[in-house]
C-alpha cells in the first residue's frame, strides 16, 4: 500500500508488540534496547504492515462521517460485495513475504511505494473459485535507502470458506 | 542472543507456544495496532450475520506476527533477512498456537553466514495454520 509518510514511532511499536504478545524489551524500553546489538528500539519483523494506519484511503479503516460495513444499529452499515453480501465470498490474505535489506528503528520515517504484482485464479476445494492478486511494496527510509520489500498475496473466494 | 554457526546443525528444531487461548481482545489489540479494522476480525454481529462465519477470527498477520516472535527469540534482534508465510488455515478465538523453526541449511553468501529455517505454526489440534520460511544472519 503506497504511503507517503510512515513514521516509525516508539509508542506505536510498543502497542504493536503487545498485540502480538511479544514482551521483548527491545520493542518498548529504550534503555534496555541500548544494550542490544541493534542498540535502539526497533520494530518487530511484521511491523511495516501497520503502515496501513498512515495510508490515505485505506479501505479497512472507517472514514469519519461515512457509513462503515461493520455493525451498528444494523448488522452492517453498508451493502457491498466484499462484505460478504451475495455469494458470501470474502477477501483473505493468502501469503505475506518480507525481505529485510537494512535496519529500521524508532525515529525513522519510511515511505512505501507500490510495484505491480501478478494475478491468477484457480478452483479451490473449500471456497469455490479463488482469485489471487499479488502486490509488492517497497519501503524506503528518510535517506532513500530501501529497507524492506513486502510481497502480499490476497485471495478472493466466491463463497464462504468452510 | 544471536545464533552462532557452531551451535546449530541442520535438522535442529526450536519450538515455542506463541499464544494460549487466543482472546478476542488480543485480536482487537492487533486490529488497533496494525490498522486493519476489517470487522471479520472484531465484530461478532457482522461476522456471524452478514459474512456467515461461526465467529470472528484472527488476522493472518496476527498469526504471522506471533510466529515471528518465536523467530526473533531464536535468531536474535534485527537478524532476519527474509521471512515469508502462507496462511494455511484460520485461527479462531480460543486457539493455542505453537510455532517451530527447523534448520534447513547453514550457508554463506557474500561473506555473510546465514541460516535458512522452515517455519510452521500449528494449533492445539496439530493442524497447521501458518507455513513458511525465514533466513537470518548468524555469527561465525
Amino acid at each position: 500500500m503506497a504511503t507517503d509518510r510512515f513514521p516509525i514511532e516508539a509508542g506505536h511499536i510498543m502497542l504493536f508488540a503487545r498485540s502480538i504478545g511479544d514482551a521483548n524489551p527491545i520493542y518498548h524500553d529504550a534503555d534496555a534496547a541500548a544494550d542490544t546489538e541493534p542498540g535502539h528500539v526497533i520494530p518487530p519483523p511484521t511491523f511495516v504492515q501497520a503502515s496501513a494506519q498512515f495510508t490515505e484511503g485505506y479501505n479497512l479503516r472507517p472514514v469519519i462521517g461515512e457509513p462503515w460495513f461493520g455493525s451498528g444499529k444494523e448488522p452492517t452499515g453498508i451493502k457491498r460485495e466484499s462484505s460478504g453480501e451475495g455469494g458470501g465470498g470474502t477477501g483473505f490474505h493468502a501469503e505475506q513475504h518480507y525481505e529485510y535489506h537494512a535496519p529500521v528503528q524508532a525515529g525513522d520515517v519510511l515511505r512505501a511505494v507500490d510495484k505491480p504484482g501478478k494475478s491468477w485464479s484457480r478452483e479451490g476445494r473449500r471456497g469455490g473459485t479463488l482469485q489471487f492478486n499479488e502486490s509488492i511494496t517497497e519501503y524506503y527510509n528518510q535517506d532513500d535507502v530501501l529497507v524492506v520489500t513486502a510481497r502480499s498475496v490476497g485471495v478472493q473466494t466466491s463463497r464462504v470458506v468452510e | 542472543m544471536p545464533l552462532s554457526k557452531s551451535e546449530i546443525s541442520v535438522g535442529d528444531q526450536h519450538s515455542e507456544q506463541v499464544v494460549e487461548n487466543l482472546t478476542r481482545t488480543q485480536i482487537i489489540q492487533y486490529a488497533g495496532a496494525s490498522g486493519d479494522y476489517n470487522p471479520l476480525h472484531t465484530d461478532e454481529i457482522f461476522t456471524t450475520q452478514i459474512a456467515g462465519y461461526p465467529t470472528v477470527f484472527a488476522h493472518g498477520m496476527l498469526s504471522m506476527g506471533m510466529t515471528g516472535k518465536m523467530l526473533t527469540n531464536l535468531v536474535g534482534d534485527g537478524r532476519l533477512t527474509k521471512y515469508g508465510v502462507r496462511f494455511v488455515a484460520q485461527v479462531w478465538p480460543g486457539d493455542s498456537l505453537t510455532s517451530t523453526a527447523t534448520v534447513e541449511a547453514i550457508r554463506e553468501e557474500d561473506g555473510v553466514s546465514l541460516v535458512d529455517l522452515a517455519v510452521s505454526t500449528v494449533n492445539q489440534d496439530g493442524a497447521e495454520v501458518v507455513k513458511g520460511s525465514a533466513t537470518a544472519r548468524i555469527d561465525d
